[in-house]
């Protein structure tokens, strides 16, 4: 193997294993932002040792091993650090004269424990939203402060200083490493859901000409969704959070055109639908329904993407049940744009009178003012009943409201058409 | 990136067939495998001797039997894998390798449609 490959396969490990063992350093040093400098320092050691000696047969353990020590002697020498940590430090101090290589033993029995104690760690509700997303991403899944800003589109200075401060925050705010009691587990798990869906619609929202590493955040939710499902079994809305994101997921082959352009869900290839991941999902939502937990707002909004996933074409989508899906979302997060979508799914179901009626209340609602799908609907569907010189002055309002080049020019093109029945005589 | 991990259970790399401890600490690693999000799928593969051809030569169509008919049941196994890169993917397939004993895991990556 070259060089740069035992290099990049040396890298590969450490990052496989970078999120069990800053969290076992986090329950030995009880500091989050330590234990990630202590990881830092063992993934240096590895580099250097690696190359000459081989990879270990257990590299979890071989770094967990290393970073302890270095832990330990860390605080033997660091006067400023045995003063901050003086507790731990005294306790550390003590266990240092028996740290045995004792490889295997490495980790605690309970690194799941210590897995998510980190996951909601790092999701605290002490830290801003764009710190827990950067914390979330280095923390656990191992990206480098260089990935994360590429990924996000800001400069990498920016990005390691959020991890900084966030991580000076939890120390100061004395966030203890624990998973949270039973009172606040609702709130704080739904701060880790939030964050896991942040990440991943940010690569969702990433077109053909951005940088790999956006898309890439899909598969790193995926993948934090997956981890938090097999590590809180029980939860129903972790489920439902991840059958939403294996469907979504499932459609990325389809969603762009030849050019990079975005083709709409009712226009994609379906044979492109990545049928492994639809599955996935669709079990899923299952286990979310099984535990309960059919009515929370992810797994709501998993049924509502099932079923499209089910439409082998189109025309074969279960629209009425779509609409009762949004309707039980309307009341549960109630929000405009869930009650468009639902107005989109009643025109489907039930005729395009049925969505107007439904759209014509919402368009006085403040917060959709500049929201280009509004005008974007209510034209569709003024076309459908025949009104096409009114479906014109909304698809001409859409196209104005819209930043997004590709989609202005399809409400201006969609302008000209019903300008041009309107001409013929179809008011 | 998928990939596709495959023992090829046949008489040219042959396998220690594992025994009552080695399948705990197989369950043990899939289960592992499962709860990081890597492992997407897995399962066991057919008996050599049920290898069958299905070749198109020029529009005609045949269906060949396998090289292979002792009956010596040599069983093979099969995992999809989701990994970052390549590098993670034979990580994971040497740390199976070092549990299943003697034998050889192919590893390729694998396409969506």
């Amino acid at each position: 193997m070259t060089d740069s490959g035992a290099h990049a396969a040396i890298e590969s490990v450490v990052r496989m294993e970078s999120a069990r063992l800053i969290a076992g350093l986090a329950r030995y040093t009880g500091d989050v932002g330590l234990a990630e400098e202590l990881a830092q320092d063992a993934l240096v050691a590895a580099l250097e040792q690696w190359p000459g000696e081989g990879v270990p047969r257990n590299p979890g353990a071989w770094l967990m091993t290393v970073a302890k020590r270095r832990a330990v002697d860390l605080f033997r020498r660091n006067h400023e650090l045995r003063l901050k940590y003086a507790q731990i430090g005294r306790a550390l101090a003590a266990e240092g004269e028996a740290v045995e290589p004792e490889f295997d033993r490495a980790f605690s029995d309970d690194i799941d424990d210590d897995l998510l104690r980190l996951i909601f760690t790092a999701c605290h509700p002490v830290l801003a939203v764009p710190a827990r997303v950067a914390l979330t991403l280095r923390l656990l899944g191992g990206l480098t402060t260089a990935e994360i800003a590429r990924a996000y589109l800001i400069p990498e200075p920016t990005v390691a200083q959020r991890i900084v401060r966030a991580k000076k925050t939890l120390t100061q705010a004395r966030v203890p490493f624990e998973v949270p009691g039973p009172a606040e587990r609702p709130a704080r798990l739904a701060s880790v859901l939030e964050v896991i869906y942040l990440i991943f619609n940010e690569g969702y929202s990433a077109t053909a000409g951005d940088d790999w590493m956006r898309p890439a955040l899909c598969a790193e939710a995926l993948r934090l969704g997956r981890v938090l499902a097999g590590l809180a079994p029980d939860e129903p809305e972790v489920h439902g959070l991840v059958a939403l994101l294996e469907i979504q997921a499932s459609r990325i082959p389809a969603r762009s055109g030849p050019s990079g352009e975005p083709v709409l869900l009712l226009d994609q290839d379906r044979a492109r639908w990545d049928r492994l991941l639809i599955n996935r999902g669709l079990g899923a939502l299952e286990r979310a329904g099984q535990l309960g937990g059919t009515e929370g707002s992810y797994a709501l909004q998993a049924a509502i993407a099932a079923c499209h996933a089910r439409a082998f074409r189109p025309e074969d989508t279960d629209w009425p049940r779509i609409a009762a899906l949004y309707a039980v979302l309307a009341r549960r997060s109630p929000s405009p744009v869930v009650e468009l979508n639902r107005a989109v799914a009643v025109s489907m179901a039930y005729g395009p009178q049925a969505g107007l009626d439904l759209v014509d209340r919402l368009t006085a609602e403040p917060s959709l003012r500049s929201y280009h799908l509004l005008p974007s609907v209510r034209g569709d569907l003024l076309l459908k009943l025949g009104r096409a010189a009114e479906a014109r002055t909304e698809f001409e309002r859409a196209a104005a409201l819209t930043q997004n080049a590709p989609e202005r020019e399809l409400s201006a093109a969609r302008a000209r058409a019903a300008a041009d029945k309107a001409g013929r005589g179809f008011t | 990136m998928r990939f596709l991990g495959y023992t090829l259970g046949d008489p040219s790399t042959p396998m220690t067939p594992p025994g009552p401890e080695d399948f705990a600490e197989m369950n043990k690693f899939m289960e592992e495998a499962t709860k990081a999000g890597v492992l997407l799928a897995t399962g066991g593969v057919g008996p050599i001797e049920s290898l069958t051809k299905i070749v198109n030569t020029d529009g005609k169509i045949t269906v060949l039997d396998g090289p292979f008919t002792e009956a010596k049941e040599l069983i093979g196994g099969w995992a999809l894998l989701e990994c970052r890169d390549q590098a993670e993917a034979i990580e994971w397939s040497k740390r199976f390798v070092a549990i299943a004993g003697d034998g050889e895991v192919r590893l390729r990556e694998v396409f969506m449609p």
